[in-house]
């Protein structure tokens, strides 16, 4: 139907959320670089590297001969709770872990903001840690109550301690893809699921 | 008597009040030092507010945020809970202080978390 096809036009607007330090970004690298040949943003052990969401607009993906056009949103990692010492323990001067977490709260209320502009979303976990947390609740609740697509990357399965299985467990009612971002593990899997889930 | 005072809301009390005013009575409680319980806990987009709300309140050498956990949706609901209920996806939620509360344990049925005394 023409007006179907008009309203489609845009391509479909897809963020990466998740807590900090899941590897959003480095999986948006991924991402970017396997499709236009370019990278989204810096990546660092330190949580809240990212505090500012980016969007790349028209990265097509094309899966099982059919290709999905997505607007790629990294996004800042999603807290309750920002301490500036817990940067210092990394090494920063008390001046930039405080400049830090001030950005980083205001990264939060970014994130959050742009749950409200999104077609679907990618719920970066890191499977060492515990799924059990309010900000996956939260994310997933959110997504659940405006009836929107939901992805579960189970990431860092290089890690001897992951566990996507603990991950499948406390979510079941939706997909899961457990990958590597850092080594390249099971990235098609992954773009396979985006055009099942997201594209069509 | 030293310790730590828990602030238990019913649902009833907390159907009666607007968004804004559920999220002002958690900050504001939290923020002296009080352990909040919600009966029927907050929908994902009051739960995201106050995510938001607790962001721009968080300051170096004061506030650094709070420590909030609740069970996850309970996986099937029929469709005549979803259709009466105004609040189908809230739960039991415990909401404290992060430099005083932390959490232990929780999985789809139980919630551990230890807490301790504001400091004097
Ligand atoms: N072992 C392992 N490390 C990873 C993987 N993906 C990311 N990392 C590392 O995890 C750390 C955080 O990665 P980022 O991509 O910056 O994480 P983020 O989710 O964007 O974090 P914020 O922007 O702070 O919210 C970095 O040191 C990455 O190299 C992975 O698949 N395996
Ligand atoms: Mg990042």
């Amino acid at each position: 139907m023409w007006f179907k096809r008009f309203f489609k036009k845009r391509s479909t607007r897809i963020g990466i959320y998740g807590p900090p330090n899941a590897g959003k970004t480095t999986l948006a690298n991924r991402i970017i670089k396997d499709w236009s040949g370019e990278a989204m943003g810096s990546t660092s052990e330190i949580p809240h590297e990212t505090r500012r969401a980016k969007r790349r607009e028209g990265v097509t993906i094309t899966s099982n001969g059919s290709a999905v056009t997505f607007d790629i949103v990294d996004t800042p990692g999603l807290a309750t709770k920002i301490d500036f010492h817990d940067f210092m323990s990394f090494g920063l001067e008390e001046e930039e872990a405080k400049r830090r977490a001030k950005e980083a709260t205001e990264g939060v209320i970014d994130a959050i903001k742009w749950l409200e502009d999104l077609d679907g979303i990618l719920l970066v976990m890191d499977s060492t840690d515990d799924p059990f947390t309010q900000v996956n609740v939260t994310v997933i609740g959110n997504m659940e109550a405006r009836r929107l697509p939901l992805l579960i990357v189970a990431n860092k399965i290089d890690l001897p301690d992951s566990a996507p299985a603990r991950i499948h467990s406390a979510f079941p009612q939706h997909p899961m893809v457990p990958i590597s971002a850092l080594e390249n593990t099971n990235i098609d899997k992954l773009y396979n699921a985006m055009a099942d889930h997201f594209g069509g | 008597m030293r310790g730590v005072q828990i602030d238990l809301i019913s649902s009833e009390r907390l159907s009666s009040m607007t968004s804004m005013e559920k999220i002002r009575l958690i900050l504001d409680e939290v923020q002296e030092g009080k352990i909040v319980v919600l009966e029927s806990g907050l929908d994902p987009q009051e739960e995201t507010k106050l995510i938001e709300v607790t962001m721009s309140e968080i300051s170096p050498e004061g506030f650094i945020g709070i420590e909030i956990e609740s069970y996850p949706q309970k996986r099937r609901q029929g469709l005549l809970a979803k259709l009466f209920s105004k609040n189908p996806h809230a739960r039991l939620t415990v909401i404290g202080p992060a430099n005083q509360m932390k959490m232990l344990h929780k999985d789809r049925d139980l919630i551990s978390a230890l807490v301790s005394a504001p400091e004097a």
